[in-house]
């Protein structure tokens, strides 16, 4: 048994950046309170590597399965005898891998920030947030039980938040991270209602007991049925819901496209590549009980994956805001990760979409934070965040070029790149297991070959753009993690995932299937071709395509009025309807009783003051006559 | 043992004084003359008080020492009372009761 | 002299010398000084509780002491503790200690005004350590009359409507409280033995079912009054907008607890058959208060009415799980008590300084106040997020116990109703992060409010305290959680083997 407890160091070192950062960084030189968050982060990445190095290869592996291995529990808050919150570092195949994956990305998103935010005011502030989302989120994948879980779901939330809405004096990042905020935590509504219920249930909160497919959890299965549906599968259509939130699924993906207001390497780390995977995160996590005790639960996972993805991919077309249209691929992305979990199943050749899905998300988390990065590094020079106003660029940033144009060779899926390994297993697993899906999710590869590279040849090919300033490419502070990436995304696709991260830790044997390879990498040259005659040099044909399609495309540049729709249901129901009038009632009802109660008692005493004359004679008059009439009541009538 | 006069006597005569007082206290507006009624009851729960004592308990004494005390009430009374009024003239120029309503309501 | 009495003592005689003081710059001195002295000694006071209960010591209240006081009627000076009494008490100090500070620069009477406000925290304590009804009864109505003075004389807005209203309400409850205390007195041994205003001689009789249903409610409703249970909570509002800093953070931080803890340690605990017959009436009214009063905070204009609302909803939160009867839920209601305190003061407090700079509470007249005042606008986001509940902050220890503790309750109403309360979360989310944007970010909108000076010295100790103390909460509650939850054991007991669920 190896000792992991030093995993503890993972999380807690940047907690303490954040708390040192925090009080004490307005204090610091700005440079050196980024050297600090970048170093911690630093540390962390190799603790990371070295535990991912002994969990996949020194571990003991019972019956040929990776162990869940608690490295630390303690309890934190207690409930009842068996339901109890702790905080803890657990380790399994997929957590070891979203180590990697954030502290790799996140370190590569400090460094790229020390040359990205130079000189911006609240510089220290930035890396203390960044300090606490790094926290946050190896909290949350490292969560030994689903309370854990949530306790950091909702940290990474806030950090979101105050990433976000970075730039506080913007009003615009300021409704941004708002909104983020509330949608989220009404998705979380969701994920707290289903742990609710899960608990009530199961009586535990703990994963490994959750979790364990010949456990009490689910084999206790079905439960009461409500709706047609057992308890276990509500629950866990509950906890999706969080999941929905959080991953910017349809219907809750509104906040993700408006998040881009935040600094460009908040989105590449939070927005890309990952908190919005959380939720596939936590579905994986909570794998074996959608696979065996809430299968209808899998089911509307897979499809609000599918249409997710579909539905991004179609918006993604027509933006041209270069970080929105990157935000609905990442939505469209996420939604074939939720896609391959949902056709998968437990063990065995079944667990292909598991196994796909972890891929994905893994790859996807390089070639994404990549492509905001090179993003980052496109506004940096030109100063706008509109494909319209570039053009050309090529010639000016020749490194940011090279690696764009590797991280979207990747997301079409061309081989030997990442994304072609991952996406066809999707597909692959997919294929398997629903056609329509497939179908699907095969047109959404197309009309992502085709969105990216729209947005590559419109920003660095067409036309040649004349800019006010001259344009320079990025200092090495950023073009170093673009480079590691990209070469992040070249490598990453022949590690062995279906040996390490399978749904039940044992080896999964799968190989490409020419069958379904050969027609997804067609496809994705399809889309290119297609981009590259609309997009290579300035033409007519996407205004002739739009005018043509005038409807559909106003819908789709307009988000399907999916924004439109919440703002109405919100600003013109909830607060009209629901909130005034309660403030209304509170006050002129509720209020107005308790007035209404001390005006009576004030004019009725109003009416009868005169009795109180204040006059002595009057009063003794009446005591007078009252003690004549009591003599005359016991004397004469009290017989 | 006590012949003469039968106690009705003081007891009509307390009465009467008693209701001269009262009426006096309920209709007359001066305050000096409230005060004069005043004294009047007391006087007659006097005349009572020692009658009934005379009579009832020849051998006690209570009824004697109640009547004193009273007496000493009123005297006092009679002092303070007499106070006021002459604050409250040279305050109001008038000793109405009626017209001495500031602080009413 | 016991350790307890000294509570009551203390802020006696620093009430004394504050009278003796002929400088009345001291005055504030010497407040801060008893005040400081009394949280040492709530210090002490867990520290020696603590200490005690590792002993091995058992008993259901400690420290008991008691003094025959009037022999007729069996009234006592009775005082005693147990886990609850004493994190309510610490509670007590610490709003205390931060609400001198945060009325430091109190010009206009100040000596009368810091003897009201420890007379105030003078009934509060007698309160908390109190075991004999009577006695209880007393302190109680000491810390709700020095209210009126202190909003009535140095309150700002419509003052003396609203002194009046508050007061008005609260005697309102006091009567019926009133009533049912001496319903209970008189049923207080169905034996015939001696009638006992002591809880714990109550606690062990059962008090006939029929004169429970009649005095269950009025005391509920009585202690109700107080912790805002709709629709009695319109003094809320009013009394909180018009009151000085101070008073609205010890009147909502603590005063609002005395509800709580009230509606628990005597309706529930010594009536806990009706408790149990009638609480989905009072289920359903709190869970109004929890909803309606998130509801009613989105549509506010005015920085204290938001908050003001959002304690009607958090106060109805604790009735709330109190009701459901069960060792998590009511562990919950305490946090939840002692988070909602901390962080309600700290709400009033951060209101009061900026008030202080802008002069206006109309959030629409302010914006960009970040920029500006930074320190306390971060300040004034902690506590905003400690509101919505986010963890590491208090609010979220608090709402989770009360809501995984409510959720067990077998039956499926409450269940039902307890999905309904959870939801409050993310309409507290909206009101809070409503406020936060536009108050504080943004553009500044007036050119008058460039250059407001941040914090000083007295504001940032009373601010920083606070916020000390709901951080700490919510990052190792589990002492907290732990040491009620032992001194609820008993009274769980008693209330489960009564009503076998």
């Amino acid at each position: 048994m190896i000792n992991f407890s030093y995993t503890i160091w993972i999380p807690l070192l940047p907690f303490l950046m954040f708390i040192l950062l925090g009080l004490a960084g307005h204090k610091l030189k700005p440079k050196l309170s980024g050297l600090l968050g970048t170093g911690g982060l630093g540390i962390i990445t190799i603790l990371s590597y070295i535990t991912a190095f002994k969990y996949f290869f020194t571990s003991e592996k019972v019956d040929g399965a990776y162990q869940k291995i608690t490295a630390l529990n303690f309890t934190w808050l207690q409930f009842t005898d068996k339901l109890h919150i702790d905080l803890g570092v657990l380790l399994d195949p997929i957590s070891v891998m979203m180590l990697v994956v954030i502290t790799t990305v996140s370190f590569m998103v400090h460094i790229y920030s020390l040359g990205y935010m130079k000189g911006e005011k609240g510089f220290e502030r930035f890396f203390s947030f960044l300090s606490l989302f790094s926290f946050s989120m190896l909290g949350l994948v490292l969560a030994t039980n689903i309370f854990q879980m949530y306790i950091f779901w909702e940290l990474v939330g806030v950090s979101s938040f105050l990433l976000i809405g970075f730039y506080y004096q913007k009003p615009s990042a300021v409704r941004a991270s708002k909104k983020a905020f509330i949608v989220t935590r009404f998705a979380d509504l969701g994920f707290l209602i289903g742990i609710l219920i899960l608990s009530f249930n199961t009586k535990t909160f703990d994963f490994i007991t959750l979790t364990n497919p010949t456990g009490s959890a689910i084999a206790q299965g079905g439960g009461i049925a409500f709706l047609g549906l057992s308890v276990m599968t509500w629950s866990m259509i509950f906890v999706f819901m969080g999941g929905v939130g959080k991953s910017a699924m349809f219907p809750f993906h509104i906040w993700l496209p408006d998040a881009m207001e935040g600094p460009t390497p908040v989105s590449a780390l939070i927005h890309a590549a990952t908190m919005v995977v959380a939720g596939v995160y936590l579905v994986a996590r909570m794998f074996p009980i959608y696979a065996l005790s809430a299968p209808v639960a899998l089911k509307v996972v897979a499809y609000v994956g599918a249409f997710s993805s579909l539905f991004a991919a179609i918006i993604a077309c027509t933006q041209t805001d270069i970080k929105r249209v990157l935000a609905y691929s990442t939505m469209s992305q996420i939604g074939y990760m939720m896609l391959a979990l949902g056709v998968a199943g437990y063990g065995g050749h079944e667990g292909l979409g598991y196994m796909a899905s972890m891929f994905h998300l893994f790859t996807h988390a390089m070639f994404k934070a990549l492509l905001f990065l090179g993003a980052g590094a496109i506004i940096h020079a030109v100063h706008s965040n509109y494909m319209t106003e570039m053009g050309g660029l090529r010639k000016y940033l020749p490194v940011t070029h090279i690696t764009f144009l590797i991280a979207c060779l990747t997301i079409a899926g061309i081989p030997p790149l990442s994304g072609f390994f991952s996406k066809d297993e999707i597909l692959a697993a997919a294929f398997h297991s629903n056609k329509i899906l497939f179908a699907v999710e095969y047109a959404v590869a197309g009309l992502t070959a085709f969105y990216m590279f729209r947005l590559y040849f419109s920003i660095f090919w067409g036309k040649d753009t004349h800019y006010h300033h001259t344009l320079h490419e990025a200092p090495a502070t950023m073009t170093i993690p673009l480079i590691v990436l990209a070469i992040g995304c070249i490598i990453t696709g022949f590690i062995p995932f279906n040996k390490l991260v399978t749904s039940d830790g044992r080896i999964l044997e799968s190989e490409i299937e020419l069958m379904i390879a050969i027609p997804s990498v067609l496809i994705g040259l399809l889309g290119i071709g297609i981009a590259y005659i609309m997009y290579r040099k300035e033409s007519t044909i996407p205004d002739r395509l739009a005018a043509t399609f005038k409807y559909s495309y106003k819908w789709a540049y307009n988000k399907f009025y999916i924004d439109e729709l919440y703002l109405f249901v919100t600003k013109k129901i909830i607060f009209r309807y629901i909130s005034d009038p309660v403030a209304w009632f509170d006050r002129h009802i509720v209020d107005g009783t308790m007035n209404a109660i001390a005006s009576v008692t004030q004019s009725v005493s109003f009416r009868i003051r005169g009795f109180q004359s204040g006059q002595l004679q009057k009063y003794a008059f009446v005591f007078v006559t009252g003690a004549i009439m009591l003599a005359i009541l016991f004397i004469y009538l009290w017989k | 043992m006590n012949s003469g006069i039968p106690i009705q006597y003081f007891l009509i005569l307390a009465t009467m004084m008693f209701f001269a007082g009262v009426y006096g206290f309920l209709t007359r507006r001066n305050l000096i003359t409230i005060l004069m009624s005043v004294e009047l009851i007391l006087n007659s729960v006097n005349i009572n008080f020692l009658a009934f004592n005379r009579y009832l308990y020849p051998h006690k004494l209570e009824g004697m020492f109640f009547s004193l005390f009273i007496i000493a009430v009123a005297a006092s009374e009679a002092a303070v009372a007499i106070a006021i009024i002459i604050n409250i003239y040279r305050r109001f120029t008038t000793i109405n009761v009626e017209d001495v309503n500031e602080m009413k309501y | 002299m016991d350790i307890l009495s000294l509570f009551v003592v203390i802020p006696v005689l620093t009430i004394t010398a504050i009278l003796l003081l002929k400088d009345t710059h001291q005055v504030r001195m010497v407040s801060a000084f008893g005040m400081g002295l009394q949280l040492l000694m709530a210090a002490s006071l867990v520290f020696l509780y603590l200490t005690a209960r590792h002993a091995g010591n058992n008993d259901e209240m400690l420290f008991v002491k008691d003094y025959l006081w009037y022999k007729s009627l069996n009234i006592h000076y009775a005082v005693g503790v147990d886990g609850i009494s004493v994190a309510m008490i610490t509670l007590t100090s610490l709003v205390v200690f931060a609400g001198i500070f945060a009325s430091w620069e109190v010009e206009f009477l100040r000596k009368e005004f810091f003897v009201s406000l420890i007379l105030l925290a003078t009934g509060v304590f007698g309160f908390f350590i109190s075991i004999d009804l009577f006695t209880m009864f007393l302190f109680y109505e000491l810390a709700v009359i020095p209210m009126y003075l202190l909003i009535g004389i140095w309150g700002t807005g419509p003052k003396e409507y609203s002194a009046m209203k508050l007061t008005l309400m609260l005697m309102g409850g006091s009567a019926l409280l009133l009533v049912g205390l001496l319903g209970i007195y008189f049923n207080s041994s169905p034996d015939g033995s001696r009638l006992t205003f002591n809880i714990l001689e109550i606690s062990k009789v059962v008090i006939p079912l029929p004169a429970q249903r009649i005095f269950f409610p009025l005391t509920f409703v009585g202690f109700g009054v107080l912790g805002a249970l709709f629709p009695f909570h319109t003094w809320s509002p009013d009394g909180h907008a018009s009151a000085p800093t101070a008073v609205s953070m010890l009147h909502a931080g603590v005063l609002m607890k005395l509800g709580g803890y009230g509606a628990f340690r005597v309706a529930i605990f010594l009536m806990p058959e009706a408790a149990h017959e009638l609480s989905w009436i009072f289920i359903i009214l709190t869970s109004i208060s929890v909803i309606y009063g998130a509801f009613g905070a989105i549509a506010q204009k005015d920085l204290k009415y938001i908050n003001a609302y959002s304690s009607v909803s958090h106060c109805g939160l604790v009735l709330f799980a109190v009701l459901m009867m069960n060792q998590t839920a009511m562990n919950g209601a305490i946090i939840q008590m002692i988070s909602h305190g901390l962080m309600t003061a700290l709400f009033f407090a951060l209101i009061g300084m900026v008030y202080g700079r802008t002069h206006t509470r109309m959030i629409y007249e302010m914006g960009g106040l970040m920029k500006v005042i930074p320190f306390l606008s971060v300040c004034y986001v902690i506590a905003g997020l400690a509101s919505l509940g986010l963890p590491g902050l208090s609010g979220f220890v608090a709402e989770m116990t009360i809501f995984v503790g409510a959720f067990q309750h077998p039956e499926l109403f409450y269940r039902i109703v307890t999905i309904l309360a959870v939801s409050s979360i993310v309409i507290t989310s909206v009101y809070i992060l409503r406020v936060v944007a536009i108050l504080l970010l943004g553009p500044t909108t007036n050119e008058h409010f460039e250059h407001l000076p941040d914090a000083k010295w007295f504001e940032k100790i009373s601010v920083v305290t606070l916020i000390g103390s709901v951080a700490a909460i919510g990052l190792a509650p589990f002492w907290l959680s732990t040491m009620i939850g032992t001194s609820l054991h008993p009274i769980i007991e008693k209330i489960i083997s009564l009503n076998p669920f």
